[in-house]
Formats: structure tokens, C-alpha cells, sequence
């Protein structure tokens, strides 16, 4: 075993090189895989780092099935893309442990290259990207380092070389980018975990369920509105509706009705474009109530916006939503008496109550009213960490902790109503949103998820009813962080303390929405769209493989002309180049300099030759071979000289 | 018609039709081929599937990468040709040897262009290629190693000048045929001298002996005379190059004579004789040689000793007048 220690003065071999490459590449990945693996690349790591002879082929090939065995038994299974990744790193990394060729070299390098494209499957974003293209500069060095046998070649050298490669490359990428036909959709049935880990609303709320959504700053939807946004008490997105409650947490009803009740709008329209985050669910995200569906998506029996798929890429939809509007005025029996069921048994207090107001009331109308009073006139505090609550749990909340977030409110509420013999049942979706004033759209982030209520009412329909707001109506107004209270922990992004912060904050998300919108967002729509424009007709195959072939090829051609025949010699000396100048000029008049004479004995054959150019020839050649060899040439000879071949033209009699 | 499209430089080289040529040679679009390497093939299919699953997941970063991965490895078909365009090749230096030993052939390669080159290998068929850096308008030199088994002319043949620079996944190769040949003198055997059997050492007696009371004079240096004879201390005076003279020098006049070796095969008498100019060199002695078809005066000195072994290697050849290989 050889330790070599001078390893650590930073000697940047090409096995330094391919370390620095992996560990680069596998780093991102490293707090999604088990930590086993994680501490088998730094053993392997520190193994070629001090240079330890390697495993014999019978070891490594143990090793290779022990680690898949390992997988296995983390993941239970070594397909899909979390296990996929984890193998991927784990055979790269057991690769190096039998890098002793050329091959084995190019093989890791091309493995790396692939796993940077893994990290996709889980981030695109912009400092996800600007990461990877450092990775790949990294990897494409060492790419570079490793094809150069025997001498090491220079760091820097290799760095740059590596750059100019890939600078090279970007026009050819975006041409390729831009007129790759593009297709839509999976080409094969995906793993069932490529989709894990998206934050989104859920089918069903619990108390607790919404106040944990709300503490992430990710963005859930961003909208452009054709013309003003709405008011902030308008903008109630509507998602999934809850109608069946179990005694602790609402969900919504397994079989549906088929079609949802009539609706009569009024009002002006609200047009508007809404790009969705991925959440893996079918809802789409519309303002109350959308009269203009996107294409393939249908409403829901309680007005909901559902797509035919679930929402699993960035999804940019048109709607049109009415704020004004009558919903449900004659809905079918099932549906009321969905709408009116609860549990057989506890929350007693909270039933005998209900029943004191139907009894006392003398319509739905009232009964509304004195719940409301009640959150807005009793001491109800709204809290984004509410005490736990026990089997009883609107009883407690009502009776006993008075504290909560809007699940709180929302689902006593809809008990209330219920137990009073009013239709009710709970709206989950978001509320509110943030302008960006750079990019003149909103923001909804995830801590604007929200829940309120719908009460049908005689006459009136659904109606909401939003019992947050009774509570808290700056949480309706202005958001979220002016209505909790001093001192109760904030979400991060929901702070607004700092004008100047919050301007740096808009900025990057103006920058993160351009992104989303054409790069990350450019599909076969963006492509016909961009196609059309460059004046093709009907975008085909046949039109996207002509443009990509020419654009390429050009491309190319442009390079090829501008590394090839690039004559002009960078960073010659200038005497020599003057001097050439001077030979030239000879030339023309059949004096040709033979390519082992000296400027001398040329001088002298010039003189021989043509006597009448004996005397400017002599001294020019003179000159030069001051200037050449001269230990420090002057500027001002230089131009003489400069001066003399110039006007040497002159004397040639043609 | 056809004959002569066929008969296109390019072509005969594509035919494998490779002509010796003299002087330098300055790879130019006609000399060099490019074709993607082994790994080349492999990364092609390693961006396959990176593109298969761009699609699959509609990745848009994903395409970005393929792509740009993609545009790298076309731009490097590129680099890797630039690598050897315009590069000057000249033959250089061949230094005799014996049969038996490696001969020796430098190349000089030399780049006029601004562009510095980078591990440009230079390989004799089936043997391990040799690689060089070629620094922006200067020459190297690569040395390619044959092996001479018999006495004669060993000609260089063919060699074939490649580069896989920068990424490994194209390789761009020119196959050229210099008119490049080494001298190879035939084997020495191990006798030694009859007339020195024996007297071991005598040599180094007879030139320490050139210190003696012999000593006659000095004369101007010429081209041929031993440098043992040159009056070093002279020239340290700055007294130019002079030659001592001895008058007491009184070794035999020697002659090696192929009719001595009667009795031996042609090979067996040519390292023979090879072997005594080797000995008598050594010793100082003044000798001469007597072959079939040449008689050497005697002498003593390095040009005297490189006509000797010239002659006995090429003895029974034509002499080499750009004699073309027969394939």
C-alpha cells in the first residue's frame, strides 16, 4: 500500500480531476439518498484519493451486488426514479474503483454526464442550472484532461479550452432547443414515485392540515389578469370542496354527483392566464366561479375545476371566472342531504347549541348571523399554532381553546350549520395573493391556502361564508402576516417587514416566472407559436427537421470558417509581419525569397538582381534585422520601418 | 474519366493508396480523415437516452443539456480537426545502427499556425503511438523506434499521424509514408582482431603512448582526424584546432581482407569485418578494408570507420536511390 501525502498540496491529475467531477455531480443527490450510500462515495473517494490498490475484479463484482442488494432493501424495489438515481451514483462510484483504462475513465465521465440530467427530475430551477453548468464545465474538463496522455496538461488550459467547447455549443443547443419537434406527454408509463414530494392542497382537511401547508413559501399558482385584478376579498380560489366529516377531519364525498347545479352570472367577467404548479392532484386552481373552462377539464359537482389528468408538469391555462354570481338555486335532494349529514354521535354541546338557534331563528339566513357573532364577538383568536384537540373536537374548539387557523373556523362552522339544519360544507383553495408589481402579476404561494364555507341558502343558492374573516378580517384583506398576531411564528416569505427586501424578492420571482414561462414552459404550444411567427404555415416534422438541419449545419459552417481559416497570425511580432509585407511586394516583381534565406543574403540577391532597388533594400533589410534581433527594439524604429516598406511600392516600375 | 476521379489524391488515400514523398509534408483537407471513435459511438448513445428521457418527463433543462452536449461533441469534430490541420511534417535525423539494434527515426513536426496542438500521436503500425504537444509556431520532434534485423536499408514506411483531442470521441488521422531510411551495419561478432589476440589492452598502451618523446608537432585540424589527436590545450589558448603529430606512431598498417575469411558465408564475413573495423578503430590502428567491388585505403578516423561499415552494409544492395517498397 503507497500513502502518498504530497496529494494534499493540490496536484491537479486527472484522477483529482474525475473525483472533483463526481463528487460535484453527486452532491445535490446526496440528502435525498440513503446515507449508507452517501458514506460509500467518500469512502471510495478518500480510497483513490490516497491512492489505495484497487479491488481485485471477484471483490468488486461482490461489492456491485451487495450495493444493489442494499438499494433493494432501502427502497424495496430498483426501478422508478428515486431507487434508479441511488443505483446510478452507487455504480458510479463503485466504477471508480476499477478506473485503470482509458475506457473505464470515459465510461465515468459519460455516466456523470447522465447523472446531472437526473437532478432535473427533481429541480429545475435557475440556481439548480447555473450548479449543473459549472458540473458539466467540471466534467467536460476532465473529459479533456483525460484525452490528453503522458503530460499533465495545464489546469487553466484545460478550464478554458473546456469553456470555449461548451460556449460554442450554446447556439447550437438553442437551435436545437428551439426547432426539436417536441411532443407532448410520457412516451412510457412513469414511475409512481416521479412524482413524489409536490406540495399542494389535499382531499382531505384535518385540524392541523392547512396551518402546516401555510408555513411553506412555495409558489402555488401565478396569475396574469387581462385587465385590474379583483379586489382581495374577491379572490377566493376555489379547489377541492369537503362535504363529509368523519368527527375529526372533512373529505370529500367517494361518489359524486354527475353534474354540477345550474349557475346564473352577473357582473363583468374576469379573464385571466393561470400558470399552476405541479401538485400531482386533478384540480385546477380557479377564482369563484370559473364560466370558462380550459381545455381538457371539466367542473366538478360543487363547482370545482377538475383537468382530465392529474396537474403533474407546470400547467399555463386561460379562465374566465365570474366574482357575481348564483349558484345551485334548485339542487338535487342527494346533494342537500349530503350537505346536511354528520355523525351519529359527540359534540354534544356544540349540537344542543345549533339546536337553540334553529329553534329561536326564523330562517337559515339568522342562523348564519349568529354563528358569525359568535367567532366575531366571543374571544376567538386566530392562531397558526393552535392547542391540540381531543375526541370532542368542536365541542373543545368552541367551548374550551377558542384558538385556531381557518380548518378551525371553517369545519365548526359547517358543523354548526349542519347540526342547525342548514345545507353546509367546507372550501378549500387559497386565498389572496401577493402582485409582483415588476412582472403585473400575483402570487399565490402555499401559504395562502385557505378554507371557508358554503351555506346554501333559500332563494340564494350556495353562498360563501367565510368564518376566518369574522375572526380575522385583515387575514381577508391583506394576508396572512397582518392578520396573526404579534409574536406568532411567520412563515418566512410571508414577512413583508423589509420594503427592500421584499423589492430584491419580487425581482427574483419576475426572473423565476420568465423562466418557467419560456424555458422551462416551452412545449409543442410555444413551438407552433413560435414557428407560426417565423412565417411556416403549418408546422410539420418535415418544416422542424429543414430548420434544425440548416440552422445546425450553418452554424457550424460559421465556426469552421472562423477556427480554420483564420489567417491573420494573433500576437506575431509586427516586424516580422511588416517584413513579410516587404517580401510580398518583392514577390510581385519575381524576386522570391527562398525559404532559407536570410534577410541579409536576400538583400543582397534583391541587389544583385535589380540594382535600381539595391539601395531600399539593403536598408530595409537592415532595419529588420535590428528590430528582430535588437535585445530592446524601439517603438519609433519600428514605424520607420513601418514607413519604409510602405513607400517601397512606389519605386516598383511595373 | 472515372480513372482519374479514382486517381484523386484523396481517393488513392482512401483506397489505401499511400505515395512516398520526400520533404515536408503539410496536412492539408485531402490528408486527414475524421471518424467518430469507439467512446464517440458510446456517448452518441448515451445522449439517446438522455433525449428518450427529456421527452419522457418532459425535462425542459434536459433538453438543454442533450443539446448542448450534443453541440459540444459536433464543435469538437472541429477542434479535434483543427488539431492537425496545417501541421508541417519533415523528416529529421537517422542515425546508422547495427542489425539487431533499434533504429532510431525522427520526425519533426512543426505547427505555423497560431493554434497550439495538443497530444498529436504519432505510431508505426501495431506498436504504441507516441504523443507530443506541438506549442504554437514551433517544432517538436517525435521518435519512432523500428527494429533493424538485417543489414542494409531500413526504410521508415508507413506511419500514421492521429489525434483524439480534445474529448476522445472523434479521431482524425492522416497516414503518410516519408522517404525516410537508416543505414543498418551488419551484426558485429565477437572475435577479435588476430593480429590483437592477446595483447589485451594494447590500444590503450598505444594512445597513452602518444604522450611520448614521439611527439613531432602540430598541424591545422582536419575533418576525419581523431579527436584523440586534437591539441585540446591548444584550442583552450585560443589557438584554433590543431592536430597533434607523431612520428614515433609506428603501428601496422593493417589491412582487413574478405579473402582471409575464406570459408564463410557472405553474412558471417560481413560481421566479421564488421567486427575488426570496430576493433581496429578502437586500437588506433591504421587500416584498411578489401571487399568484392571496393578497396579502402587504410586510415584512421570516424569518416574512415563510417565509409568502412557503409560498405559493408551495403555490400551486394543497390545503392538507395528512392527505392520504393514493394507492398
Amino acid at each position: 500500500m503507497r500513502y502518498r501525502f504530497a496529494m494534499f498540496t493540490l496536484r491537479l491529475d486527472n484522477n483529482t480531476w474525475l473525483l472533483a467531477a463526481m463528487a460535484l455531480a453527486i452532491a445535490p443527490h446526496t440528502p435525498r439518498l440513503p446515507i449508507w450510500i452517501s458514506l460509500l462515495c467518500l469512502a471510495v473517494g478518500a480510497m483513490r484519493l490516497i491512492e489505495v490498490r484497487l479491488p481485485a475484479r471477484w471483490l468488486l463484482i461482490t461489492l456491485a451486488a451487495a450495493t444493489a442488494a442494499g438499494i433493494y432493501a432501502s427502497y424495496h424495489t430498483l426501478l422508478g426514479r428515486d431507487a434508479g438515481v441511488a443505483l446510478l451514483v452507487a455504480m458510479l462510484t463503485l466504477k471508480l474503483l476499477e478506473s485503470r483504462t482509458l475506457r473505464d475513465s470515459m465510461v465515468a465521465i459519460f455516466i456523470s454526464y447522465f447523472l446531472v440530467i437526473t437532478h432535473f427530475l427533481y429541480s429545475q430551477t435557475i440556481p439548480t442550472g447555473l450548479y449543473l453548468l459549472l458540473v458539466v464545465l467540471i466534467i467536460t474538463a476532465t473529459l479533456i484532461g483525460i484525452n490528453h496522455p503522458g503530460r499533465q496538461i495545464e489546469p487553466r488550459k484545460q478550464l478554458r479550452l473546456a469553456a470555449v467547447l461548451l460556449g460554442q455549443a450554446v447556439p447550437v443547443m438553442l437551435v436545437l432547443f428551439l426547432f426539436f419537434p417536441r411532443v407532448p406527454g410520457p412516451l412510457w408509463g412513469m414511475p409512481t414515485d416521479a412524482y413524489e414530494g409536490m406540495t399542494g392542497l389535499s382531499d382531505s382537511m384535518a385540524p392541523g392540515s392547512i396551518s402546516k401547508l401555510s408555513q411553506s413559501g412555495a409558489v402555488a399558482f401565478r396569475v396574469a389578469f387581462d385587465g385590474s385584478p379583483p379586489k382581495p376579498e374577491q379572490r377566493y380560489w376555489r379547489g377541492p370542496v369537503l362535504d363529509f366529516f368523519d368527527g375529526r377531519s372533512w373529505s370529500a364525498t367517494a361518489a359524486p354527483d354527475p353534474k354540477p347545479a345550474d349557475i346564473t352570472v352577473t357582473g363583468d367577467p374576469v379573464s385571466y392566464t393561470l400558470t399552476l404548479e405541479p401538485h400531482n392532484k386533478r384540480w385546477l386552481l380557479a377564482l369563484d366561479l370559473p364560466a370558462k373552462l380550459p381545455p381538457a377539464s371539466r367542473l366538478g359537482p360543487h363547482y370545482e375545476l377538475l383537468a382530465d389528468q392529474p396537474v403533474r408538469q407546470r400547467l399555463r391555462y386561460r379562465a374566465v371566472s365570474y366574482p357575481n354570481y348564483r349558484a345551485g338555486l334548485y339542487p338535487g335532494a342527494t346533494e342537500l342531504n349530503r350537505s346536511l349529514r354528520l355523525p351519529a354521535l359527540g359534540n354534544l354541546k356544540t349540537r344542543e347549541m345549533a339546536g337553540a338557534w334553529k329553534r329561536a331563528a326564523k330562517d337559515d339566513g339568522e342562523i348564519v348571523q349568529r354563528a358569525l357573532e359568535l367567532f366575531r364577538n366571543e374571544a376567538f383568536f386566530y392562531s397558526l399554532t393552535p392547542p391540540l384537540l381531543g375526541i370532542n373536537s368542536v365541542d373543545e374548539f368552541l367551548f374550551d381553546t377558542r384558538r385556531g387557523f381557518c380548518e378551525h373556523y371553517a369545519g365548526s362552522f359547517v358543523f354548526l350549520m349542519r347540526a342547525a339544519g342548514v345545507p353546509a360544507r367546507v372550501v378549500t383553495g387559497y386565498q389572496g395573493g401577493e402582485t409582483n408589481p415588476f412582472g403585473n402579476y400575483l402570487i399565490v404561494r402555499q401559504s395562502d391556502a385557505h378554507a371557508w364555507a358554503e351555506v346554501w341558502l333559500k332563494d340564494r343558492g350556495w353562498v360563501r361564508v367565510d368564518p376566518t374573516a369574522a375572526v380575522a378580517p385583515r387575514r381577508i384583506e391583506s394576508g396572512l402576516a397582518a392578520a396573526l398576531p404579534a409574536g406568532e411564528p411567520l412563515p418566512l416569505l410571508a414577512r413583508m417587514d423589509n420594503a427592500w427586501l421584499m423589492q430584491l424578492r419580487m425581482s427574483w420571482d419576475t426572473l423565476n416566472n420568465d423562466w418557467n414561462q419560456w424555458v422551462l414552459g416551452y412545449g409543442q404550444e410555444r413551438q407552433y407559436d413560435l414557428l407560426s411567427r417565423l412565417g411556416f404555415e403549418m408546422a410539420s416534422w418535415k418544416e422542424l427537421a429543414v430548420s434544425l438541419t440548416a440552422g445546425v449545419g450553418a452554424l457550424l459552417l460559421a465556426f469552421s470558417g472562423f477556427m480554420l481559416w483564420r489567417r491573420v497570425p494573433v500576437g506575431a511580432d509586427p516586424a516580422s509581419v511588416i517584413y513579410q509585407r516587404f517580401c510580398r511586394k518583392l514577390a510581385r516583381a519575381g524576386i522570391v525569397r527562398l525559404p532559407n534565406e536570410g534577410p541579409a543574403d536576400f538583400a543582397q540577391r534583391t541587389a544583385m538582381l535589380r540594382p535600381d532597388l539595391a539601395l531600399s533594400s539593403t536598408s530595409i533589410s537592415e532595419l529588420y534585422i535590428a528590430l528582430r534581433y535588437a535585445p530592446h527594439p524601439n517603438a519609433s524604429d519600428l514605424r520607420q520601418f513601418g514607413k519604409r516598406v510602405r513607400a517601397f511600392q512606389s519605386q516598383l516600375p511595373d | 474519366m472515372m480513372f482519374r476521379l479514382i486517381n484523386r489524391p484523396v481517393w488513392r488515400r482512401v483506397f489505401n493508396r499511400i505515395d512516398v514523398e520526400h520533404g515536408p509534408i503539410t496536412l492539408d483537407r485531402q490528408r486527414i480523415f475524421i471518424l467518430p471513435t469507439r467512446h464517440g459511438l458510446m456517448f452518441a448513445m448515451v445522449l439517446l437516452l438522455m433525449l428518450v428521457g427529456s421527452i419522457n418527463y418532459a425535462l425542459s433543462l434536459g433538453f438543454v443539456l442533450t443539446f448542448l452536449l450534443g453541440g459540444m461533441a459536433l464543435v469538437s469534430i472541429l477542434h479535434t480537426y483543427r488539431n492537425l490541420a496545417q501541421l508541417r511534417i519533415s523528416a529529421g535525423k537517422t542515425m546508422p545502427v547495427f542489425a539487431g539494434q533499434q533504429a532510431s527515426f525522427t520526425l519533426c513536426l512543426n505547427s505555423s499556425s497560431t493554434t497550439e496542438r495538443y497530444a498529436v500521436g504519432v505510431m508505426l503500425e501495431k506498436q504504441h503511438p507516441q504523443f507530443i504537444d506541438v506549442p504554437a509556431r514551433e517544432t517538436m520532434t517525435a521518435t519512432l523506434a523500428l527494429d533493424a534485423p538485417q543489414r542494409g536499408i531500413l526504410r521508415l514506411g508507413r506511419f500514421t499521424l492521429f489525434t483524439r483531442f480534445p474529448l476522445g470521441l472523434f479521431r482524425a488521422w492522416s497516414v503518410l509514408d516519408l522517404d525516410m531510411a537508416c543505414i543498418v551495419y551488419p551484426q558485429p561478432d565477437t572475435a577479435r582482431l588476430p593480429q590483437l589476440a592477446g595483447v589485451q589492452g594494447l590500444g590503450d598502451r598505444a594512445i597513452t603512448a602518444e604522450g611520448s618523446d614521439d611527439f613531432r608537432g602540430m598541424r591545422p585540424y582536419h575533418l576525419g582526424d581523431s579527436l584523440r589527436h586534437v591539441a585540446w590545450k591548444a584550442l583552450a589558448q585560443g589557438r584554433g584546432m590543431l592536430a597533434k603529430q607523431f612520428s614515433g606512431q609506428a603501428l601496422p598498417e593493417l589491412w582487413l581482407n574478405w579473402d582471409d575469411l575464406a570459408g564463410m558465408t557472405t553474412e558471417a564475413r560481413l560481421s566479421r569485418l564488421c567486427c575488426w573495423v570496430l576493433d581496429a578503430q578502437n586500437t588506433g590502428l591504421s587500416y584498411g578494408l578489401r571487399i568484392p567491388g571496393s578497396t579502402l585505403a587504410p586510415g584512421n578516423s570516424e569518416v574512415h570507420q563510417r565509409t568502412c561499415l557503409e560498405a559493408l552494409a551495403l555490400f551486394g544492395i543497390a545503392p538507395h536511390k528512392n527505392a520504393h517498397p514493394t507492398n
